[in-house]
């Protein structure tokens, strides 16, 4: 989280207010993205605040109750060893907003920064960076986050790295074409005359002017991101017990489901709601940022 | 259109070998040789069985011999299970997996192709909400959660249909080619209606609209060709996509394909087998990308035209 509010605070400094106040006035109309950002500003005070407000401690268990279907004392229900659904899916929000923030943080950084050398460069650097691209955008990936994960073991910091790097691709293309388009512009040429450095122009005044597109595919990235965590951790490759991810509980869920349906059904919901915010939530700052941009 | 095809079949070349290379050193890296799992075994054992694997010849020599065999169509015994190679498995597999994404497919194409040229016949009314919204779903519910889902509402509620398994019993594959098509229908859904729209908006059109023809005619005709372009791009990747799907659907219902292969092979280190499949799984999603290329040219009349310009 701390990493897009930082995005926002150095766009604003370098760009003046104007184009933002405007694409939050475009937003602003859009109702299904507001609803997106409400949701998902919700979770993330959830997700900061759980350990204080979760209403069960994570590994209370209660054998007793055993599964028990939603009451007033668990509003989702307990697992098999009477553990409160609720709050296990608030903790597994912290894993899972975390995987998404934090990979799509490292595939941000990475994409960026190739992304840029490659425009900025062009010619012959461009030709080989974006044909390594190319020939890694053609590798299976999925299969090779499998790999990855079954042959180093399942290691949390690992899964971070494999998503970010498999997340990095599209973001370097986008940034790459931006940059390409903006380096012909005469504010270029005034800075390449000024004598600034290379490193300058890219920092001060190439960068900060793809942020629009960065945003939008970050909003975009994040949840394709968590996708893939749930995906992992839902074949038991992902994040491991006793941490607790969405993947995880689902997949739990998967495990008893015909007896115990509310032990799938909240995990999924809370996925679901939560990838269905994230779309919206793009699409709209699709549409605010980059109007001509055209929806697919 | 000769030249384009072998270009494109040129540049699958380095594709193929880093993926190859990368897997054989990766698989080989890894802690906890395949036999180390099992009791404890005579060290003489040991030693024929890595003759036999070629396990005891250097690095380089174990890679280039296994190019080798590529090479001739070999991908070697299985470390797993003994005396049977694993170009049987992979072929034991394939037909599996390839009719259950044939029918992903189907379901996809065809959900996904209605949903979005309703919507953009009907730009911003009710018929372009609601299928759109319902793609949004079909997008944010991942097929590991889809599936449990339909299983719980069909098969354990409902019982209309079963719940696992592939061709035992009628209609047990209507869930699973559902669970892995959805995803998909909807991307296609967004696409076809981008698609739909731009050219629903063009000079061709209006001229075929002009000529009086019936406005189905227009459409289905003169709209498709042009509105399913990016549809057809799509369906590579979106094949690639069907496959590694494929894992987590052929674990739901207990499918003997191969994405389920792949997943005990990784969990078994079964080495030979992860190398294998996954080279496969490459040359396959290469070859699908190829093909929805040249597709693509085929069907759009502006690229095949600047082909021939020699670009």
């Amino acid at each position: 989280m701390t990493e897009s509010i930082a995005i926002t605070d150095l766009a604003d400094a370098e760009q003046g207010t104007s184009l933002w106040k405007d694409a939050w006035v475009r937003l602003r109309k859009n109702q299904l993205a507001l609803f997106g950002l409400g949701v998902m500003l919700f979770l993330c005070v959830i997700a900061l605040l759980t350990p204080w407000i979760a209403p069960y401690g994570y590994e209370t268990q209660n054998l007793q109750l055993g599964a028990a279907p939603p009451s007033w004392e668990h509003w989702l229900g307990t697992d098999i060893f009477g553990r409160d659904m609720l709050t296990r899916i608030m903790y597994g929000s912290r894993v899972s907003l975390a995987v998404g923030f934090i990979a799509t943080g490292v595939a941000l950084l990475i994409g960026v920064l190739y992304g840029t050398v490659a425009g900025y460069a062009g010619g012959r650097v461009d030709a080989v960076m974006m044909r390594l691209v190319d020939i890694l955008y053609a590798l299976p990936f999925m299969i090779f986050i499998v790999l990855l994960m079954v042959v180093f073991g399942r290691n949390i910091l690992l899964l971070f790295l494999a998503i970010g790097a498999v997340e990095w691709l599209t973001m370097a293309r986008i940034v790459r074409g931006q940059v390409q388009s903006l380096r012909r512009q005469e504010f270029i040429e005034a800075a390449i005359s000024l004598g600034l450095s290379r490193w300058t122009i890219i920092r001060r005044h190439l960068i900060p002017n793809t942020l629009g597109p960065v945003i939008v595919y970050t909003t975009l990235t994040i949840p394709s991101v968590m996708l893939l965590e749930a995906f992992l951790s839902f074949l038991g490759l992902g994040i491991q017990p006793p941490q607790s991810s969405w993947g995880l509980l689902i997949s739990y869920g998967v495990e008893t489901m015909e007896e115990y349906p509310w032990l799938l059904i909240f995990p999924g919901l809370t996925l679901s709601i939560t990838l269905f915010a994230l779309n919206f939530l793009g699409d709209g700052l699709r549409d605010a940022l980059d109007p001509r941009a055209s929806k697919d | 259109m000769g030249r384009f095809i072998l270009s494109r079949l040129l540049q699958a070349i380095p594709v193929l070998l880093v993926v190859i290379t990368a897997t054989f050193f990766l698989v080989r890296a890894a802690p906890g040789g395949p036999f180390s799992a099992e009791k404890i075994v005579p060290p003489e054992v040991v030693k024929a069985l890595e003759a036999r694997y070629k396990l005891d010849q250097p690095m380089w020599q174990q890679y280039f011999s296994y190019l080798n065999d590529l090479a001739h169509g070999e991908f070697g015994p299985s470390f797993r299970y003994p005396g049977r190679s694993v170009n049987e498995l992979i072929l034991g597999g394939l037909p599996t997996t390839a009719e259950l994404a044939f029918y992903a497919m189907l379901v996809a194409i065809f959900i996904g192709a209605c949903a979005g040229v309703m919507a953009a016949l009907k730009p911003n009314t009710p018929q372009d909400y609601i299928p759109m919204s319902a793609a949004m779903l079909g997008i944010c519910m991942p097929s590991f959660l889809m599936g449990p889902l339909l299983v719980l509402i069909f098969g354990v509620w409902l019982e209309w249909l079963p719940v696992s398994g592939w061709g035992d019993l009628p209609g047990d594959k209507i869930l699973p080619a559902i669970t892995l098509g959805t995803g998909y229908a909807a991307y296609i859904a967004r696409l076809s209606r981008g698609g739909m729209l731009e050219v629903m908006s063009q000079d061709y059109i209006r001229t075929a609209r002009a000529k009086g023809l019936p406005e189905w005619v227009v459409v289905l005709k003169h709209g498709l060709r042009g509105g399913l372009i990016p549809v057809v791009a799509f369906l590579g990747p979106a094949f690639a996509g069907l496959l590694s799907g494929s894992f987590v659907v052929e674990t739901i219902f207990q499918i003997p394909g191969l994405g389920r292969f792949y997943v005990q092979a990784a969990f078994n280190r079964d080495y030979t087998m992860i190398l294998g499949t996954t080279v496969f799984f490459a040359a396959l999603i290469v070859l699908f990308n190829l093909l929805s290329d040249i597709i693509a040219v085929w069907i759009n009349p502006k690229l095949r035209h600047q082909l021939r310009e020699g670009r």
